[in-house]
């Protein structure tokens, strides 16, 4: 009778150690951000994790908020009685935390291995370690553009105009671009880089020399919308041009080293 | 003994030098030789589709039922469009050829908005039957002046290396027969152009009336300099250069530029009212501290503090530590697809670090928009059965024929993939259908 206290005692003390270490993936939830479209990361894959967990998604865990991660959280707060406003907030995401579970290193693990696994949910507990990668598994590409394309243009443009301010690295990939749309040249990124005698670069080879994360920036940034050059087709180095044709069309302005034109 | 030894080895030098420099001379033939057939190739495919062009162009005149008609056009479309990349494989950019390449872009753009459209609604018009004619007797032109050239590089053996040489050597020794044909060509078309310009043929479509919207006062320097200050965030404008575009700019700009270490920063704004048209800061970016979220929330705030009203995220990208925003126009509702505003920030400080509002400015007008005359469950049972209707919306979109329309905008799913559909609010057209694109596989990813 007089043990029976203790007795509890130690049972609950058991039980709330022993949850302390056995189910720390409630703990060590979503990050304080608000989870939205487009968005990239850990919190991400914990998204997915827990939506494919509840039956909610059932495509890649990829880390990337698309389409489908969207209607799945769509779907998730219009059973759960949420706003449905597709975005993971704190009360979205409290609500997910208290529904599902989450062994980040299970499917980290998972994910690295290459598995396609859509069905989430079974996975044994297993003590939780710190991972520090950022990367994810797949990532963001603008709308009709491939890692490839923006690596061809990226190529072309630290051949054509490494050591330019950055304005006009991102002018000549906008040049490039203006050509795609322009009635008068190839209809695609490489027909127009590879016509010949179009870029000295890729007639004296130095396309093909590693570009800097700079030109790839510059390309990211012209392909999502800027064009520095105003609307330009051709550019020219005043010092080193040897056809007095390109003196004839009509000027927009000048860049370091490159006179932009129409 | 030593002698002859020696001897031995330098004729065996020798001969293995020769050797040596014959297989390279092979191997540097070998790659001329595939440059050549790649030209060689190109040309007389261009040759051919100028000939199948001019055909085509000419029984489509002879045609009279309608559901011939179009399929007939659609075939000229995709020819013109094939032979335009044909002449972009030639080395032709040191000749001014552009005048025919824009002819063949006109062909196709022509077929293209006579064959998309209801042939039986809205037959040819005579005006339109002009035209048709008219690219029929240029063409025939075009194809027999290509033919000389093509008989001539045939019968002489010429080769388009050679021609690349002498346009690259650029002294004055431009009577090579390709080079003279290809001249030929372009002065008839040339000559053409000019008496057609009154034509229904209309090229670069929107491109010519770029920011035509662009009211207000004209600013000088030194308010440019005075509003960089403000928008680059710089102590003093004496950092700031400026320089004014050139005649060939849509509109009169200033550029002004600072360079603070690492830190570039650059913007192009309008000499009329100073709106800025495209804002580019670059500087190295450490780690993420701020969500794609918190990011949306510093650009919805530059936005309105810089003259940009109602408008509405559309679509919002994490790239690294950066965020992109489009942002759209709204007006009563109604997303106005034409007025987009680019925004992007750096998602380790949320400093701005972008801005493009050309689209914006380009189009941007009060309009009137009618109220539909479809109900929202008369354009529903438009959308192909199939696909599920997750979202709707009104929308002003930009159509093939380049007019501004208002749709009802469905967001739907159909097994994997998510479409944008937008159907014509007033007639029930299909206007447009986008699939969405997904993210792509990080090639990098455990690497």
């Amino acid at each position: 009778m007089v043990y029976r206290p203790l007795f509890q005692m130690i049972l609950i003390a058991i039980i709330v150690f022993s949850s302390a270490i056995f189910m720390p993936q409630s703990s060590k939830a979503f990050s304080s951000q608000i989870i939205q479209h487009g968005a990239v990361g850990d919190d991400v894959i914990e998204l997915q994790a827990r939506l494919q967990y509840l039956g909610f998604y059932n495509k890649q865990i990829d880390g990337v908020f698309g389409w489908s991660t969207y209607w799945a959280l769509r779907n998730f707060q219009y059973e759960f009685g949420l706003n449905i406003d597709g975005l993971a907030g704190q009360a979205t995401k409290d609500k997910l935390v208290k529904a599902s579970k989450y062994n980040e290193e299970e499917i980290k693990k998972k994910i690295q291995s290459g598995a396609k696994f859509t069905h989430y949910g079974k996975g044994e507990t297993k003590k939780q370690k710190e991972t520090t990668s950022t990367k994810t598994p797949a990532v963001n590409v603008p709308n009709g553009f491939s890692q490839n394309d923006i690596k061809l243009l990226a190529n072309a443009v630290h051949g054509e105009a490494r050591g330019e301010p950055y304005e006009g690295q991102v002018a000549v990939a906008a040049v490039i671009l203006n050509r795609v749309q322009s009635p008068t040249f190839p209809n695609t990124v490489s027909g127009v880089i590879f016509e010949p005698r179009a870029f000295t670069a890729v007639a004296d080879g130095q396309i093909w020399l590693t570009p800097n994360e700079t030109s790839k920036r510059a390309v990211l940034d012209a392909i999502n919308g800027w064009d520095p050059s105003g609307n330009a087709l051709y550019y020219f180095n005043p010092d080193t041009a040897t056809s007095p044709w390109i003196w004839t069309r009509p000027q927009i302005k000048r860049i370091g080293k490159h006179i932009f034109c129409k | 003994m030593i002698r002859s030894i020696l001897l031995i080895l330098l004729s065996l030098g020798i001969v293995g030098t020769g050797y040596w420099g014959y297989k390279e001379h092979q191997e540097k033939n070998a790659v001329l030789i595939h440059a050549e057939n790649t030209y060689q190739r190109s040309f007389h495919e261009l040759v051919y589709h100028m000939d199948l062009l001019h055909d085509k162009i000419g029984t489509s005149l002879a045609m009279n039922s309608k559901s011939r008609l179009s399929p007939q056009l659609v075939d000229i479309w995709r020819i013109s469009s094939e032979a335009l990349a044909n002449v972009g494989q030639l080395p032709l950019t040191l000749l001014p050829f552009n005048k025919t390449e824009e002819f063949l872009s006109n062909i196709g753009d022509f077929t293209y908005r006579t064959a998309v459209r209801d042939l039986d609604k809205e037959p040819l018009s005579k005006e339109e039957m002009t035209t048709l004619k008219k690219l029929y007797e240029q063409a025939s032109e075009i194809k027999d002046e290509l033919r000389n050239v093509q008989h001539a590089v045939l019968e002489n053996d010429l080769r388009w290396m050679d021609v690349e040489l002498a346009l690259a050597t650029n002294g004055d020794p431009l009577d090579n027969t390709i080079i003279d044909g290809f001249k030929t060509v372009e002065k008839k078309v040339e000559g053409y152009s000019e008496s057609s310009s009154d034509s229904p043929l209309v090229t670069d479509t929107g491109k010519g009336q770029l920011l035509k919207h662009l009211h207000g006062k004209k600013v000088t320097e030194n308010e440019a300099l005075q509003f960089g200050k403000k928008l680059f965030n710089v102590k003093s404008k004496s950092d700031i250069q400026l320089t004014k575009s050139g005649e060939g700019s849509d509109i009169p700009l200033y550029t002004l530029s600072y360079e603070e270490g690492e830190k570039r920063g650059y913007l192009d704004m309008s000499v009329n009212g100073a709106h800025p048209i495209s804002l580019l800061v670059d500087r190295p970016l450490n780690k993420k501290q701020l969500s794609l979220n918190e990011g949306f929330e510093r650009a919805k705030e530059f936005l309105s503090q810089n003259e940009f009203e109602n408008m509405t995220l559309q679509q919002s990208t994490e790239y690294d530590q950066i965020g992109v925003y489009t942002f759209l126009y709204q007006q009563d509702k109604v997303k106005v697809y034409p007025d987009t505003v680019e925004v992007k920030v750096a998602l380790d400080n949320g400093d701005i670090l972008g801005l493009t509002a050309k689209n914006y400015y380009m189009n941007h007008k009060e309009r009137k928009i009618e109220s539909p005359i479809l109900s929202i469950a008369e354009a529903k049972k438009k959308v192909n059965p199939q696909v599920q209707i997750m979202d709707d919306s009104l929308a002003i979109i930009r159509n093939d024929l380049g007019d501004e329309v208002l749709t009802y905008e469905f967001i739907g799913t159909y097994e994997d993939d998510s479409y944008r559909i937008y159907i014509n609010a007033m007639d029930g057209t299909e206007e447009k259908i986008e699939r969405l694109q997904k993210a792509e596989r990080n090639f990098s990813y455990g690497t």
